[in-house]
């Protein structure tokens, strides 16, 4: 049955992700895990060969395996993961899928899993050894470039189906606000569709006639620009699905409301806003575009400070008052009436915890001035695994703690939760660990992307030293967490079957029965507003590209 | 809105101006621009012949603004010059072009730390006001040799006495 779940039922306790949409949750989940252990091993190895302790046997080269590091963790993993959540969380609260939109989502799934596979063969070859950003012009075979159309464009098969299962909610119950997680997991999604245009034009009409040969050379600077405007949003369609759980899955799990409905959504459209049009502040010491539009860029960046806010607010909000209703008295006391013993809440406030240091960090980058200091140092290595890599991350293993079980149909062991709990303590000292110490070396100026090196004996490079080994620590610890995630989802998904299946936690708000503020669900105006940003902060950085003559560039393949 | 909510939008909101706003003084005023901003183009293929780059190097400025003008190539793997001596106090416009990929052009311990791109000449203007030695490395991955690109500014003594 592929019905509409009715307004009035959306809290019902019979609602939960239906059977033939669970497989397809399911598939995108085993290559998540799949990913983990693959990607972790390469990260845990990494942090030992820069810290000058192992050499790669087989003449495996360092930037090959840093590749399939930033290729399997930052897209394949989180590809997979959010277009599985996705899928769970509107079958979940719309409504099971139709036979047609969940065609959509397989297909989508095979695209991404065939095109994974060819660019894991590219890499292991040694023929993309040109990381994940793959810029030009260091030249890749064709074949990677196609790999990753292929994987883009099937997240867009996938989410074209998700869409329309929401669109079909819509319609049948006109009038009436589409439930909370099928509205952000649209919102996501159509951020997503502007976002991946540009880079997708830039690799099939750029990159691929390039590498074939048909062309002979490459308009570096563009190449770049249309990578970022889909880079920048990359991390938010990396947190959104986060947001979702701490929004509408995490006060369910205290047994209370989620604070306000309204607000959410108002987040999550500022969002979508603010996601596309700022990628030139990861372009802010580079040639060919000029300081204003960088400028501009930076401003529009930190409007997306305010969702923020709202966010930070009223989750803290949902803790106190609900610490508050089990007595809690003083000021801090509502601190202790958390159910710390319960890894489906541990995970994602642990993230949350990573996310005040995460947050700063980004303030700090995207200040013109300031990202001059720590640019391509180890530092912004450091700040994206303390945001993508642990609040994004432990917000995911949180999601599959309940996820698993609850499509398979089995309950979280006692065990196993506390499985989940090592497994969040762990990640979090090792993380915390490696990423502090990418920090402070950054400052002192360690490069990023760089293998073992003495750079020739120079003093500075001897202190950067010290804080290798300090990664390659709190890389095992990492890689001590990953075998322990990797066993417990295979438990959780293997173990033996209850009476009753897990819950998928969903929360009804404190003004669910408040209508929406007028616009925020008029789809026309939101994407009217979309694009109307994007066009403002590219049209002109980008047409100088085209009209000033910058010669373009050969590929070259220096690995 | 409840009334924290409000308080706390409010402060969070009235800081992030704030910021902003001293963000743009720094940018307009004290002219802390985003280095290498801008169009010149160069052709990578012909970076040696080009006037500006024929001899990397300290060269002196005619520039009314400047000391100096120092350039830099870059390529897989190296800099060109691998070492270079500049007088303390010297006001000095950086200019840095690739013959092949892209490179990042980071000076350690300074400010300097520019990307270099094929077709455009990345420049930034500093002064070296303290002697010492100063490791330059490259900070965009180029290819299996990325770590080997080095070079070392050294600031010296004296030789400052003209720049009043
Ligand atoms: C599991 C433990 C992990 C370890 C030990 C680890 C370690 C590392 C190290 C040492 C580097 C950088 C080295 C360099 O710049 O030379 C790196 C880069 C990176 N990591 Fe991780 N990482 C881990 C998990 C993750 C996760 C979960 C994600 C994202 C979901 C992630 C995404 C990335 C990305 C995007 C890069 C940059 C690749 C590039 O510069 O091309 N990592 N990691
Ligand atoms: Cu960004
Ligand atoms: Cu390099």
């Amino acid at each position: 049955m592929s019905k509409n779940i009715h307004p009035d039922h959306l809290f019902s306790l019979n609602n939960r992700v239906d059977a033939k949409d669970g497989k397809l949750v399911l598939a995108n989940m085993i290559w998540v895990i799949f990913a983990l252990f693959i990607g972790g091993s390469a990260g845990m190895l990494q942090t030992f060969i820069r810290a000058g302790m192992f050499e790669l046997p087989f003449g495996i080269g360092y930037y090959q395996l840093l590749t399939l590091h930033g290729v399997i963790l930052a897209l394949v993993l989180t590809f997979f993961f959010i277009m599985g959540f996705q899928i769970a969380s509107l079958s979940r609260s719309a409504g099971a899928f139709n036979d047609k939109e969940r065609l959509l989502g397989w297909i989508g799934f095979w695209m991404m899993s065939a095109g994974t596979l060819v660019a894991a063969a590219m890499i292991a070859t040694n023929e993309a050894s040109v990381l994940y950003t793959f810029y030009a012009p260091l030249q890749a075979h064709a074949f990677y470039y196609i790999a990753l159309a292929v994987i883009i464009i099937g997240t867009w098969f996938s989410v074209a189906g998700q869409l329309m299962r929401y669109f079909r909610w819509r319609k049948e119950y006109k009038g009436h606000k589409t439930p909370l997680l099928s509205f952000m997991a649209s919102v996501n999604n159509v951020m997503w569709l502007v976002c991946t245009i540009g880079v997708s034009m830039s690799v099939i009409f750029q990159y691929i006639p390039w590498s074939l040969g048909i062309v002979e050379t490459i308009n570096v600077s563009l190449s770049r620009t249309l990578f970022w405007m889909f880079g920048h949003a990359l991390v938010y369609f990396w947190l959104l699905p986060a947001y979702m759980s701490w929004y509408v899955v995490v006060p369910k799990v205290l047994g209370t409301k989620g604070f306000s409905d309204n607000l959410a959504r108002m987040s999550f459209v500022l969002f979508l806003f603010f996601s596309i049009p700022v990628g030139i502040h990861h372009q802010l010491t580079e040639p060919g575009i000029d300081a204003f539009w960088k400028g501009l860029q930076v401003v529009l960046t930190f409007a997306v400070i305010v969702p923020s806010l709202m966010t930070a607010f009223s989750l803290f909000a949902v803790f106190e008052t609900h610490g508050r209703k089990l007595g809690a008295t003083g000021i801090l006391d509502w601190f202790k009436k958390l159910p710390w013993k319960d890894a489906r809440f541990v995970l994602p406030f642990l993230g949350m915890l990573f996310f005040i240091p995460g947050g700063i960090g980004g303030i700090i980058n995207a200040s013109g001035q300031m990202n001059q200091l720590v640019h391509n140092t180890i530092w912004v290595v450091g700040h994206f695994h303390i945001t993508v890599g642990a609040p994004v991350i432990l917000t995911y293993f949180g999601v599959m703690m309940f996820l698993l079980p609850h499509i398979t149909g089995r309950k979280i062991t006692k065990q196993l939760n506390n499985m989940g709990l090592y497994l969040g303590y762990t990640w979090t000292f090792g993380m915390g660990l490696m990423s502090a110490a990418m920090h402070f070396a950054g400052l002192r100026g360690a490069p990023r992307r760089s293998t073992f090196s003495e750079y020739g004996g120079a003093d500075i490079a001897q202190e950067w030293i010290t804080y290798q080994i300090l990664q390659a620590v709190g890389g095992t610890f990492l890689f001590v967490a990953i075998v322990i995630a990797v066993i417990l989802f295979i438990q959780l998904m293997t173990g033996p079957k209850t009476t009753e299946a897990e819950e998928f936690p969903v929360a009804s708000m404190m003004d669910q029965s408040v209508p929406t503020t007028k616009w925020v669900e008029n789809w026309r105006v939101l994407i009217i507003i979309t694009v109307f940003l994007l066009l403002i902060a590219y049209t002109m950085p980008i047409t100088q590209m085209f009209t000033e003559n910058i010669p373009g560039a050969k590929g070259f393949k220096l690995w | 809105m409840h009334k924290f909510e409000k308080i706390w939008m409010s402060v969070g909101t009235g800081s992030l101006i704030i910021f902003l706003v001293i963000l743009g003084v720094s940018a307009v005023h004290a002219g802390h621009t985003p280095a290498a901003s801008g169009i010149e183009t160069i052709n990578p293929e012909y970076v040696r012949e080009d006037t500006r780059f024929a001899e990397p190097g300290l060269h002196e400025s005619e520039d009314e603004e400047f000391d100096y003008n120092l350039y830099f190539v870059a390529s897989a793997f190296s800099y060109e010059p691998s070492e270079v001596e500049i007088p303390q106090g010297s006001r000095v416009k950086v200019q840095v072009a690739t013959t092949d990929v892209v490179h990042g052009f980071q000076v350690v311990n300074t400010n300097i730390n520019m990307m270099v791109e094929p077709g455009l000449v990345s420049t930034y203007n500093t002064n070296f006001d303290t002697v010492g030695e100063y490791l330059i490395v490259c900070n965009e991955y180029c290819g299996v040799g990325h770590t080997d690109m080095t070079s070392t500014i050294k600031v010296v003594d004296g030789g400052a006495e003209d720049n009043e």
